[in-house]
């Protein structure tokens, strides 16, 4: 589809998700969706992000607190496992990470330069809660 | 009749694939989108969908681009309810007439409005609806403000919270109307099924918003949700004030079938003071200086008395 200028589109007019037809697109994953230009999937935020968040498996247990509260449809899940972060979409909210119930947490906020290498090399170990004297209030 | 999409944990249900898609205006950690991404998940069936003027509306279709994987539309502040109500008429029309190209895909119709939206601009047209007995479902996204035009009171902002048009400051605490109880309202009208729901409880979302799409009839829903910009507290907590939302009671999840059958679906293990609940967000900071304490106080007082009557309530199936 060709993009119209705001004066060019039509009072009236609708806007199609998808070029051609999906059969079930409740049962279809975005990877095998034909997405047409005028979807915001085709869109990205990642310049709203001062810091992002950066996922180590290793500690993951799979739990999909982090899919089912991200706002921004931006934990991608497949076959029951959190896999990985989808960075055009992602707002930098911290959320996720917020609701990772693993320790040391599986997810954590860096900023948005950081190279995930060394984050994961950087990854804090296990935290005991009661010997930790800077840990705050809950 | 349709399935019922089989959700047993949060493992299955995150095998869901999205109909709301990112790339919209909404703040980060805006609960907006984590309740609409709870509703449309509950089920696999087609959905026809309006939304009333509001932050959903307006950061999900800005030109040239929709965040809607379905049939999605909008037409004014006032009226996202008859919006999804004419498209229901019309559904049953060409039903009636065998005119239906797939007449064994059984859509949902689902209008989503903000506070504004429901408690006081389309609430005729929500009764409306609700009178003429649509089968429909209508989610209240509450967030007790007008946020989408920068934060004035509505009938669902609570006593005390400070708003643009109800600013707490040397001569005022802020708003001093009490929340509408919409909930109550809705189930006054005889419909199938009301409840209200947050987005934190996930399960008990779901639930009910598949109760109410095998519901026959108006289905109304209000969902709490957590506003970070107005609210006043960091993104990342949508979750955690959420969780202080449904614990402290402020916000008591229950459902009331066919108007008079009433029940509580979440009792909090501890529950929590009031007070956490208001601390912990901006709108609410000036109550916590010495000459306006006693609000507090009647708060918590306000919340024991409400759970009271709904336990009550629960009792007596009234
Ligand atoms: C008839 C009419 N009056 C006023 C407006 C301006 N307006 C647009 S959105 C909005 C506030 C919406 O508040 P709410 O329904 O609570 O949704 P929220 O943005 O908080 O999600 C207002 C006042 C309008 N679009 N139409
Ligand atoms: S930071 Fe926010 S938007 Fe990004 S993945 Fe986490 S929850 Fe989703
Ligand atoms: S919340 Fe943490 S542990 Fe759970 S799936 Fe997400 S990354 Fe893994
Ligand atoms: S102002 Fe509030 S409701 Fe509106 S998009 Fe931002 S967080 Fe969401
Ligand atoms: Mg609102």
């Amino acid at each position: 589809m060709e993009k119209a200028g705001w004066d060019g589109f039509e009072i009236g007019a609708m806007l199609r998700t998808f070029d051609g037809a999906i059969q079930n697109i409740a049962t279809t994953l975005p990877e095998d969706r034909a997405y047409s230009q005028s979807s915001s999937f085709t869109a990205s935020v990642a310049d709203w992000r001062i810091e992002k968040p950066l996922f180590n498996k290793d500690y993951c247990i799979d739990c999909q607190f982090c899919w089912v509260f991200c706002p921004d449809m931006s934990i991608i899940s497949r076959d029951k496992k959190m896999i990985g972060i989808d960075f055009d979409h992602c707002k930098g909210c911290g959320i996720c990470v917020e609701v990772c119930p693993t320790n040391p947490k599986s997810l954590l906020m860096f900023p948005e330069q950081k190279d995930e290498e060394s984050a994961l090399v950087e990854w804090p170990k296990k935290v005991k809660k009661e010997k930790e004297d800077e840990v705050g209030e809950e | 009749m349709s399935e019922i999409k089989k959700i047993k944990n949060l493992k299955e249900f995150s095998t869901s694939a999205d109909r709301f898609e990112g790339a919209n205006l909404l703040c980060p950690g805006c609960a907006h989108s984590i309740i609409v991404r709870e509703v449309l998940n509950a089920t696999n069936d087609d959905l026809i969908l309006a939304a009333s003027t509001g932050c959903l509306e307006v950061c999900t279709a800005v030109y040239p681009y929709t965040s809607w994987d379905a049939s999605w539309i909008h037409i004014g502040f006032e009226n996202g309810s008859t919006a999804v109500a004419g498209a229901e008429a019309m559904y049953k029309a060409l039903k009636t007439k065998g005119r239906l190209k797939q007449p064994d895909r059984v859509p949902k119709f689902v209008a989503f409005g903000g506070d504004g939206a429901t408690y006081d601009i389309g609430f005729q047209w929500i009764s409306g609806c609700f009178e003429r007995g649509h089968n429909m479902m209508y989610v209240c996204l509450d967030n007790e403000v007008y946020a989408n035009t920068g934060g004035q009171r509505s009938s669902s902002t609570p006593i005390g919270a400070s708003a643009t048009t109800t600013p707490a400051g040397s001569v005022s605490y802020g708003e001093k109307k009490n929340k509408k109880d919409m909930v109550a309202i809705m189930a006054a009208h005889g419909a199938p099924y009301v409840a209200q729901v947050a987005p934190n409880k996930w399960k008990d979302m779901v639930a009910k918003i598949q109760k109410g799409f095998a519901a026959e009839g108006p289905v109304f829903i209000n969902a709490m949700s957590a506003c970070t910009t107005e609210w006043k507290f960091a993104p990342e907590d949508t979750i955690a004030i959420s969780d202080l939302a449904t614990d402290s009671l402020v916000f008591p999840l229950y459902e009331i079938i066919n108007g008079t059958e009433l029940n509580i679906t979440y009792r909090p293990k501890n529950i929590i003071p009031v007070r956490d609940y208001l601390g912990a967000q901006g709108r609410f900071k000036h109550l916590f200086k010495k000459e306006y304490s006693y609000l507090i106080d009647e708060w918590q007082t306000r919340v024991d008395a409400k759970w009271e009557q709904l336990q009550r309530r629960e009792e007596a199936r009234v």
